[in-house]
């Protein structure tokens, strides 16, 4: 699937995830906030590169890792991205989201 | 003489042993396989002692059985691994290598969550990846009332992490057998999205949950069990009730990795997803559930890569570039229950697709459906695992590498 997003065209998997970090920008993480209805603030971009590095160093991404992070706290994780905040984050990250096999 | 060292004698260190001592010549290298422990499991077969499918004897055997003449076996508590010195030191003397293959595997680590190992720790709050907490279930199950079940999974990666799911299906088989399915309230908590959470399998199998009346509760992080209040409780503070947890507790590698400081912050070792060498260490190769590979934690997996390894290891000893050919191919049963399974497969790349397996347009299996043949094919799974897998078999027409043939990818 391709996606267009801040006037570029972006591929994407069936429930709206970047497959390729590469196309990732800022304005795109902006757009994609906005629609989960978030507006990015200096926490937020810390956290979505600290969640970049993770993922390019192969750490499996959970709340618990979250915790030891030293990035920020796990109700501080919540309260920036309301909902399910490993889903959202990722989503805006550009990374893929934490799955299962099937 | 020139001396090769595995740890770990569960299925990859097994096969890898299997696989070498055949490959490697004898007058040149000695192969030494290390284990503290002398029986080997049938981890696939805790799924099914809790419901009195398999018994005690049908997933256990005495490991050394599967270890080939010609490799040394060491039965003593792994200490440390000393990368740079190429040495592992064992509880009374000091291995020196010139190649070391670490198979060290994964387990649960429930005591990363606040309350789960407590008071209520296999009495009404289970695990089923260890054969103490799979037996000690199945003996609550066979008079237990009913209730609320509530199937848990901690967070990823975990072993086979298919099974909390075959878990709640089996579940529900079992009461409906057992006449009593009115009587227990079948709950699956995940802290994923869903489910299912890749889109083809999310198409084909979400009615399933509904069929058995499942119910289900997604981005569910857990904080805690409150051991007074029966409860499960998230970092969100939402709470989900039960009378029986059966919950998959963090996953981590050994202690020995970190003992060794050679892991990331779950005790895995990063690993070339495609070569299986350690990343920081050339002589070190890394199999199974203790790496680091984004493939699932499997035994499955660890077959298709101990056949590259194998390789692997050969083209090292002659100074020759290594094959980047692991895949990160697995290819599973998953029980539905009812005496019905689907069969996935699968890798890095492509996620689990509806087809025909191994035979395109013919199979006998099909991919991402549910049938019997591929129950019967679980079950007979086991014989094959003993007799073939641990042995390093070929099985025939299942290559290392998955292939695309009889699988519909639109």
């Amino acid at each position: 699937m391709d996606l267009n997003i801040a006037g570029i065209r972006l591929d994407v998997t069936e429930d709206g995830y970047l497959t390729d970090l590469s196309q990732w920008n800022k304005e795109i993480a902006i757009e994609i906030a906005k629609e989960n209805g978030i507006e990015l603030t200096d926490k937020h971009w810390e956290v979505l590169y600290w969640i970049q590095d993770q993922v390019k160093n192969d750490v499996a991404l959970s709340v618990r890792g979250i915790k030891k992070s030293g990035v920020l706290d796990i109700k501080e994780f919540y309260e920036l991205f309301p909902g399910g905040p490993l889903k959202i984050s990722t989503k805006i990250a550009g990374v893929p989201k934490p799955k299962s096999c099937i | 003489m020139k001396n090769l060292v595995i740890l770990g004698a569960g299925t990859s260190g097994t096969m890898m042993a299997n696989h070498l001592v055949s490959k490697l010549p004898k007058k040149e290298w000695q192969i030494t396989i290390v284990d503290q422990y002398k029986t080997h499991y049938y981890q696939p077969g805790f799924l099914f002692l809790p419901f009195d499918i398999y018994n005690e004897n049908q997933v256990k055997k005495v490991g050394k059985k599967f270890i080939p003449k010609g490799v040394n076996y060491v039965q003593k508590k792994i200490e440390q691994i000393f990368p740079k010195e190429n040495k592992v030191e064992l509880e009374d003397e000091t291995l020196n290598y010139d190649i070391l293959i670490v198979a060290t595997g994964c387990k649960i680590a429930p005591q990363e969550t606040e309350g789960m190992k407590g008071e209520n720790w296999h009495k009404s709050v289970f695990d089923f990846y260890t054969f103490e907490g799979s037996l000690a279930l199945r003996n609550k199950l066979r008079d237990w009332k009913g209730g609320k079940m509530v199937v848990h999974f901690t967070e990823m990666p975990i072993k086979c992490p298919v099974a909390p799911l075959e878990f709640v299906f089996l579940a529900d088989s079992y009461f409906t057998k057992k006449g009593m399915r009115d009587k227990v309230d079948l709950t699956y908590v995940t802290p994923l999205g869903g489910a299912f959470t890749k889109p083809k399998a999310t198409a084909a199998l979400s009615h399933l949950m509904k069929e058995k009346n499942i119910k289900v509760v997604t981005d569910f992080n857990i904080e805690r069990v409150d051991n007074e209040k029966n409860q499960i409780v998230d970092y969100a503070d939402t709470t989900v009730d039960f009378d029986l947890l059966v919950t998959v507790p963090t996953n981590m590698g050994d202690e020995v990795i970190e003992r060794s400081g050679m892991g990331d912050d779950l005790n895995f070792v990063p690993t070339h997803h495609n070569t299986l060498q350690s990343i920081d260490n050339e002589n070190i190769f890394v199999i199974g559930d203790a790496t680091n590979v984004p493939a699932s934690k499997a035994g499955s997996v660890a077959h298709f890569a101990s056949e590259t390894l194998t390789d692997n290891i050969l083209l090292y000893i002659e100074g020759k570039p290594l094959k980047e050919e692991f895949d990160g191919h697995a290819n599973c049963f998953i029980e539905t229950g009812k005496n019905k399974a689907l069969l996935i497969d699968f890798n890095y790349k492509f996620e689990p697709l509806e087809g025909t397996f191994p035979i395109a347009g013919i199979g006998p299996l099909k991919l991402l459906k549910e049938s019997i043949f591929n129950h019967w094919g679980k079950l007979a799974f086991r014989w094959i695992y003993w007799n073939m897998l641990l042995k390093g078999i070929p099985i025939p027409m299942v290559s290392r590498n998955m292939s695309l043939k009889g699988k519909k990818i639109n």
